[in-house]
């Protein structure tokens, strides 16, 4: 038996909880589940795969590879482009579909026009870039031993470490600045942080902004490990809210411990059980914690 | 214009509901001076929460206005109210029970300019020694009466001209009403005007100044605290209902 399923697992649980965190924090605070997360991160992959031919393009060099790496700077700074775009794509999107339908207080409303919205933007999204598939990168990437038979290759050290990084960020954000006590007082409370003195709205909008910018680097890293193609984010979706849904919703913390069970899960299935039980996983980890435990595992006391 | 000098909350002719057409307050009136305690008193259903909510801007507003110090604020957005010095301290769920006590008064200090935050947060642990003790202990964590504590710290802590609570006594056991009184009473000493919806007409008529009674939506009587705790005929119509709904909701919690 090999444990290289662990490292495997461990990856695809980090790129699950960055999607997982926005849906988590959405989730939380918008009071519904938003089926067109999962383009953020395709439209946030295509972005990046845009920009970064357009700087690679003018820069001379802007394509090289960095080092060990199999992508230059190019990718990186398309990237960071591409999450301010993703945050105005989740803030338009708000802006023109989900605020009309936020004081109707119908929430079901609200799901099914983001699963209208999710079609949209995925039938657009492969009408622009069509269906195949397409990568950041064509190079080869040469996987280091790490010890204990496992190997992972530069590029995955690398999103791993990004990933914790990113995550520890939002999590200090949420537990030590005033606008992620303001967030957190809203995903508890709406009308208390009202009278509070917090503007609703305006966090509504940031919660809109980071959610978008963290499924565009969720997508960006997806794309570097596997490909690029327009279903890349739908696809993702039912791991994405098994994560925050098994981690309790609004939990930073759970959705990333939540999407390591999923991760873990899906990769030692592959291993042990055939690689065509991998999409089950999922499903069964998300009934298994409805039917044991539907607040999640960190459920926050009321 | 207000009535009376500063820190004044006048209410004139308010009209607020849920629903359009239903309205729930209809055309109710009161003064609250600065340092003034003014309790709103009368039977379930007679609006008094739903007047403090509109006042708060929970509560949509469909005529009549809302002034403090003589500035409108009848339309301006809950949030904006707060910052203009309307604190509110809801019945039920006042306080945020996933976060920590101290988190809950860091959130609240937010709308303070920045050099100011830390001090009123000290202030409000010097006044509260309870909760100093229980800083780092979540919310949801703490017994009834330290809750309610915290949601009055939480609504003082923005130094506010006016501060609502709506039922501080609701659930609490006689001491803890005892202990909510007197801290009012010293909050009041600071020059801060007290709007209070009580069900417990007895404890909250010894400490305040003046009362008003609702019914139906409207303004039934309004008057001194001592005069009304006095008056037979007021006390038959709502108190004696009152003094007998505290017993039974001592027991049903």
């Amino acid at each position: 038996m090999s444990l290289q399923f662990l490292v495997d697992g461990i990856l695809a649980g980090a790129l699950i909880g960055l999607g997982a965190i926005g849906v988590t924090l959405t989730y939380s605070i918008l009071r519904f589940a938003n089926f067109a997360h999962g383009e953020f991160l395709t439209f946030g992959a295509y972005a990046t795969l845009l920009i970064a031919g357009a700087l690679g393009a003018i820069v001379p060099d802007a394509g090289q590879a960095l080092g060990p790496f199999s992508v230059g700077w190019a990718v990186i700074a398309a990237s960071l482009f591409a999450m301010a775009l993703t945050a105005g794509l989740a803030l338009a999107l708000d802006r023109c579909l989900f605020l009309a339908l936020r004081f109707r207080g119908a929430a079901i409303s609200t799901v099914i026009a983001s699963f209208g919205a999710s079609m949209a933007l995925r039938a657009l999204i492969e009408f622009a870039f069509t269906s195949r598939p397409a990568y950041f990168t064509r190079e080869l990437q040469i996987a280091i031993p790490l010890g204990f038979g496992l190997r992972a290759t530069p590029d995955q050290i690398a999103l791993l470490a990004l990933t914790a990084l990113l995550m520890i960020g939002v999590h200090l954000m949420l537990t030590r600045t005033n606008i992620g006590r303001a967030m957190r007082a809203v995903s508890e409370n709406p009308a208390l942080a009202r009278v509070t003195g917090v503007d609703v709205e305006r966090i509504i909008r940031m919660t809109w902004a980071l959610g978008g910018a963290l499924a565009c680097a969720a997508g960006v890293m997806l794309g570097l490990i596997v490909q690029i193609r327009p279903f890349m984010g739908f696809d993702l979706l039912l791991p994405l809210f098994a994560a925050a849904i098994l981690g309790g919703v609004g939990s930073v913390p759970g959705a990333v411990v939540g999407a390591l069970v999923v991760g873990l899960g899906e990769a030692a299935t592959v291993e042990f059980a055939g690689s065509q039980w991998r999409a089950a996983v999922a499903f069964a980890v998300l009934i298994l914690i409805l039917l044991v435990r539907p607040t999640g595992l960190f459920a926050r006391p009321t | 214009m207000s009535v009376d000098g500063s820190g004044a909350l006048v209410v004139d002719r308010l009209v607020a509901g849920y629903e359009p057409g239903l309205p729930i307050v209809n055309g109710v009136s009161l003064v609250a001076k600065q340092g003034e305690i003014v309790v709103l008193l009368g039977p379930n259903g007679a609006g008094k929460s739903t007047l403090v909510k509109a006042v708060a801007g929970l509560a949509p507003i469909s005529e009549g206005r809302v002034t403090l110090d003589g500035r409108d604020i009848t339309s301006l957005p809950a949030h904006a109210k707060a910052k203009s010095g309307v604190a509110f301290a809801p019945q039920t769920e006042n306080v945020f029970a996933a976060m920590s006590v101290i988190d809950n008064l860091k959130l609240a200090s937010a709308i303070l300019p920045p050099r100011l935050r830390a001090e009123r947060i000290q202030a409000m642990l010097a006044m509260f020694a309870d909760l100093a003790r229980q800083r780092d202990l979540l919310a949801g964590r703490l017994s009834g009466g330290q809750r309610q504590m915290l949601a009055i710290a939480r609504a003082l802590l923005i130094d506010p001209k006016v501060l609502m609570l709506d039922e501080p006594s609701a659930g609490l056991s006689p001491k803890l009403v005892e202990g909510v009184f007197s801290k009012l009473a010293e909050i009041r000493k600071r020059g801060v005007t007290i709007l209070l919806v009580e069900q417990n007409a007895k404890a909250a008529l010894a400490v305040a100044d003046r009362a008003y009674v609702l019914a139906e939506g409207r303004n039934r009587f309004e008057g001194g605290a001592a005069d009304l705790a006095a008056d037979p005929s007021i006390g038959a119509l709502y108190l004696g209902r009152l003094a007998g709904g505290v017993a039974r909701r001592g027991l049903r919690s």
